[in-house]
């Protein structure tokens, strides 16, 4: 340990997650003030009232996600979870990819990712260009206003994910009342729990049926491969499956609703856009960078004493690695608090990084590509039928979003 | 100027492979990095140290020769 190291500031901790009351497209106000007095400084989470780290400039954040001595794991005492789980479910709970080490970890993501290259991504533009155009063809045919999130963030990454893992025709419409479950906050604790339920049921099917007759899918191709290698069991390709839904439903359903105000709030830049399409795929990464939807979801447990940013994190310590507050770092990059599509926006950390980046962000590149191109090219005259502050944003959620959003033409 | 890879630390993200997809492609069998052409053109330096500086656990390094 070098001799910079000093220990956190004595003073109450803030209550996290914290608010983002000014702006609601912003992180709240308060990581600027932490970010400028120090990178790494204590919260106390108000799910559980265990104090953690936050750390929040661009280079430690960094260094956390890709740090050896950071452990993913839900199970460790001291990771910090941030949504009320009793510790008997916690105990019982077959951690998914997101929260493992490795080297199980390394096994299955190296099962999933030649399923998840740029290739492949690449060459699915065709059918979610159709399922885009179908959906705004539908909205053009109700007419303005209408619920985006209902009728179009929702429903293409659905319909997309459906594609990808091979559900039947007749199975779709399972999904998609699943996905718009999900974004409903007017059902129980009970019809939550039994739409899981139902979900896991489904996918423990569904791999049971690509097992004996595999199609030309995601899953069946992980299967295939599988009884060579044997490297996974029947439940690790159902983790696979529930991984790839929870990653890409709800996700890119609220960039795309989160991108669409934030297009539309900036119409110079939007005008720009839609006159030059070739700027899209660098708006994207701004769009990302900037909305940051995943804020606090990096999130690590330390397994050694280690020094972040001066101060010294001991083992057993939770730490949360805010990437919204890395991408807002005018360390990194300059203005960080304009939208600007011009900006070279790559690095970025609203993936993650480190090895368990998003292995599906080049499948969000090519739906948010296809979706914004062509929402703003077929309904040119788009725009928000409530006032911003009016629009009902997901301060509630581990995920940020929009809960609805109404637009007219 | 050379591109070096590092396969065993390469998690698949894909990120070169999407931005410069003559460069870089992904490995069918098990998603990690190719690299297509491993001296390129002094014109594309820029790009390449963009997306070496974008890869999650920074698998690309360029050397000069």
């Amino acid at each position: 340990m070098t001799a910079e190291v000093t220990t956190a500031p004595v003073e109450a901790p803030p209550a996290f997650p914290l608010s983002r009351s000014r702006c609601p497209l912003s992180p709240p106000p308060e990581y600027a003030r932490l970010r400028e007095e120090q990178s790494v400084s204590r919260v106390t989470l108000r799910v559980s009232g265990k104090q953690v780290w936050v750390v929040t400039q661009h280079e430690q954040v960094r260094q956390v996600l890709g740090s050896p001595d950071m452990s993913s794991n839900w199970k460790l005492p001291g990771y910090p979870l941030q949504v009320p789980l009793p510790p008997e479910v916690l105990e019982s709970l077959e951690l998914p990819l997101v929260a493992m080490d490795p080297p199980d970890h390394t096994v299955r993501r190296r099962a999933l990712i030649p399923e998840l290259t740029a290739r492949r991504m690449q060459a699915l533009r065709p059918r979610i260009q159709e399922v885009t155009d179908e959906h705004i063809t539908a909205m053009l045919a109700k007419g303005g206003p209408v619920d985006l999130i209902q009728e179009l963030a929702v429903p293409v990454p659905s319909l997309v994910f459906c594609d990808l893992i091979g559900v039947a025709p007749d199975n779709v419409g399972f999904f998609r009342h699943y996905a718009e479950q999900m974004v409903n906050r007017d059902i129980s604790p009970e019809e939550m729990g039994a739409a899981q339920y139902e979900m896991e049921m489904h996918l423990q099917g569904l791999v049971a049926q690509k097992t004996e007759t595999p199609g030309d899918d995601v899953l069946s191709r992980v299967i295939i491969k599988n009884k060579v290698t044997q490297e996974l069991e029947h439940n690790d390709i159902v983790a696979l499956a529930r991984m790839l839904l929870f990653g890409g439903f709800d996700t890119t359903a609220n960039i795309i609703g989160l991108g669409t105000v934030a297009l539309l709030q900036n119409p110079e830049q939007l005008a720009q856009v839609k006159a030059d399409p070739s700027l899209m795929p660098r708006a994207i990464e701004e769009l990302l960078r900037y909305l940051s939807i995943s804020d606090s979801a990096t999130a690590r447990v330390a397994t050694k004493d280690v020094e972040i940013g001066g101060v010294l994190i001991r083992a057993g310590e939770g730490i949360i690695a805010l990437n919204g507050s890395a991408n807002r770092d005018d360390r990194f990059f300059a203005n960080p608090d304009e939208l600007d599509i011009h900006r070279d926006a790559k690095g970025h950390l609203a993936f993650g990084h480190g090895n368990h980046q998003c292995p599906g962000a080049n499948l969000v590149r090519v739906e948010l590509d296809c979706v914004f191109s062509t929402l703003f090219r077929r309904i040119p005259e788009l725009r928000l039928a409530a006032p911003v502050e009016e629009l009902e944003f997901k301060h509630d959620q581990l995920i940020y979003g929009l809960y609805s959003l109404p637009v007219t033409w | 100027m050379r591109i070096r890879h590092d396969r065993e630390r390469c998690v698949g993200s894909g990120a070169c492979a999407f931005t410069l997809p003559d460069i870089f492609d992904q490995d069918e069998d098990d998603g990690r990095v190719l690299v297509l052409v491993e001296r390129p053109g002094e014109e594309r330096r820029k790009a390449i140290e963009d997306v070496a500086a974008s890869c999650p656990v920074f698998a690309l390094t360029i050397e000069n020769d």
